[in-house]
């Protein structure tokens, strides 16, 4: 097969091979089932256990406050039905670009009964802290706010709607004690940090979060694992009954081997994230001023800076998203229209058109995450061809 | 590898996609064509765009010319239905009227059901064409 360059990490990640010798022993060694008694069960449950603290350590949490998923989507719909669950009714607000594992979630309960803020996130993709103080209010049950988006990366100021949301539930602590009601609404802060993982301050004392969704496959863990941290004295009724697994939160057997390369990917992320971080942030502006520099009518979707390292959306006036995948895909090159759960769809994506773009701009947006794997060599091949492919297309185009 | 290396669409699709056939390089000239229909819109991404002469007296096609903005069987479409109406000595204006979304569907060796609708943007677009002709 030809040499493929792969542009697409914000989609998945190929597994470290550390990772992978880490997880090798849990298959056919150490395959117990932690909730035995017996010599096996009980090496399955440490491996579990000291993966827990190992986690905890990286985070800032308690051990008991990583409640171990199947992922990000299974993360994001526990700690959204979870306290939907707890409350019944009430106020949530989120984001008009988050990940469809947020907003269908919430779209489901807007339809049953809850009422939904959906905050603008202005032309440079990113929340201001103020709107989200501004829509706060006592029925507040729940903040869903991605850490960095995941077609556009750019990187929400968590840290600072955080201090809002505590500000705020200071302000009417008073209120809700005098309400006597043991059920009292409590703004629950979530964040879905699956892009962010392998980049950003995990600190979730830093970033004031209640709730944190990670997942293994964007940070070159296995994936089908993830976890949801879930702060002390945050109230979740399960979405799944079964077992006692997991602080009783998530029944089932856990996937011992998973956590274990999960924990292992997440170790090495935190050793290797500022190196890494340095590295990509250069290859990013390389591809970035070269894309805009040498393609005519090529505008990048998010702001400059406060993006991810790895990240790279532009939109590509009179050419279709998927048409330039195709072609790029025919070179070797992979990437993205927005986000991979929606090339299905034939909508324009919903996060660029959140910025208060036209359609053009959301169906010509195209994606490229970088990762471990890429060198500069790499952008120079991508500059190499995608010039005339784009000249190609446009000639074809109907829009001049 | 069998599977990862038959694309992701068809062959005929592939085919149409990467080499298409009887797309509009330059803007017409003078009277180059008699007629030119345009469908689709920039909110629902597709964009189809015709130019058609005419043989007065036979009313077969004698050139048919078009620009597509979108996916990748958007643009297929165009093109094969652009062969179907133009091989032969081209089509008399009435017979390709009754071209239908199936037959260029079938032209294309088949389309994923949610990307039938492109088949149906390019005879959409020839009848608009043919409807600023006669009118």
């Amino acid at each position: 097969m030809k040499k493929r360059i792969y542009l697409d990490h914000a989609a998945t990640t190929y597994l470290d091979p550390r990772v992978k010798k880490a997880m090798e022993r849990c298959w056919s060694d150490d395959f117990g089932n932690p909730s035995t008694i017996y010599h096996e069960g009980r090496k399955a449950k440490r491996d579990i256990e000291e993966s827990r603290k190992i986690i905890a350590g990286i985070i800032r949490s308690h051990p008991d406050e990583i409640i171990f998923t199947s992922g990000g989507t299974e993360s994001n719909n526990l700690a959204i039905f979870g306290s939907a669950n707890k409350y019944k009714k009430g106020h949530i607000i989120t984001t008009k670009f988050e990940h469809h594992s947020v907003l269908n979630p919430i779209k489901f309960l807007e339809k049953n009964g809850f009422n939904v803020t959906y905050l603008d996130v202005g032309k440079d993709g990113i929340v201001e802290p103020h709107n989200v103080e501004r829509e706060l209010r006592p029925e507040t049950i729940l903040v869903s706010i991605i850490y960095a988006n995941n077609e556009i990366g750019t990187i929400q100021p968590i840290p600072e709607i955080g201090k809002v949301i505590k500000d705020f539930r200071e302000a009417h602590l008073e209120a809700l004690l005098l309400s006597g009601s043991k059920a009292s609404k409590w703004a629950v802060f979530h964040t879905d940090a699956c892009q962010a993982t392998g980049y950003l301050d995990m600190d979730v004392e830093k970033l004031g979060v209640d709730m944190m969704t990670v997942n293994g496959s964007k940070v070159y863990g296995p994936k089908g694992i993830g976890f949801l941290y879930v702060k002390r004295g945050v109230k979740l009724i399960p979405v799944m009954y079964g077992g006692e697994q997991e602080n009783k939160l998530r029944p089932g057997t856990e996937n011992v081997p998973a956590i274990v390369g999960l924990t292992e990917a997440i170790k090495i992320a935190d050793k290797e994230k500022k190196e890494e971080m340095k590295r990509l942030t250069a290859l990013r502006d390389y591809f970035i001023g070269r894309l805009i520099k040498e393609i005519p009518n090529v505008f990048l979707n998010g702001h400059p800076q406060k993006r991810l390292p790895n990240n790279i959306n532009v939109s590509i006036m009179g050419v279709e998203g998927e048409s330039t995948v195709l072609y790029l895909d025919n070179f070797g090159v992979s990437c993205s229209t927005g986000s991979a759960c929606t090339s299905d769809s034939l909508e324009p994506s919903h996060v660029i058109m959140a910025l208060g773009k036209d359609y053009e701009y959301g169906h010509g947006s195209i994606r490229f995450s970088l990762g471990k794997v890429n060198k500069k060599s790499d952008i120079d091949y991508v500059m190499k061809i995608l010039p005339n492919i784009v000249k190609k297309l446009r000639l074809i185009s109907a829009i001049k | 590898m069998k599977d990862v290396d038959n694309w992701y669409y068809s062959d005929s699709v592939k085919k149409h996609f990467f080499h298409p056939k009887n797309f509009l390089n330059d803007d017409p000239r003078g009277r180059e064509f008699d007629t030119v229909g345009e469908i689709g819109s920039v909110a629902c991404g597709d964009i189809m765009k015709m130019w058609i002469k005419v043989d007065p007296k036979t009313e077969r096609i004698r050139k048919l010319k078009w620009r597509t903005f979108g996916c990748a069987t958007a643009i297929a479409s165009t093109s094969a239905f652009s062969e179907i109406v133009t091989e032969k000595g081209g089509m008399k204006i009435d017979d390709a009227l009754k071209i239908t979304p199936q037959d260029i569907i079938k032209r294309l060796g088949g389309l994923p059901p949610r990307k039938m609708h492109c088949s149906v943007l390019a005879d959409q677009a020839f009848k608009e064409a043919i409807k600023n002709y006669r009118s």
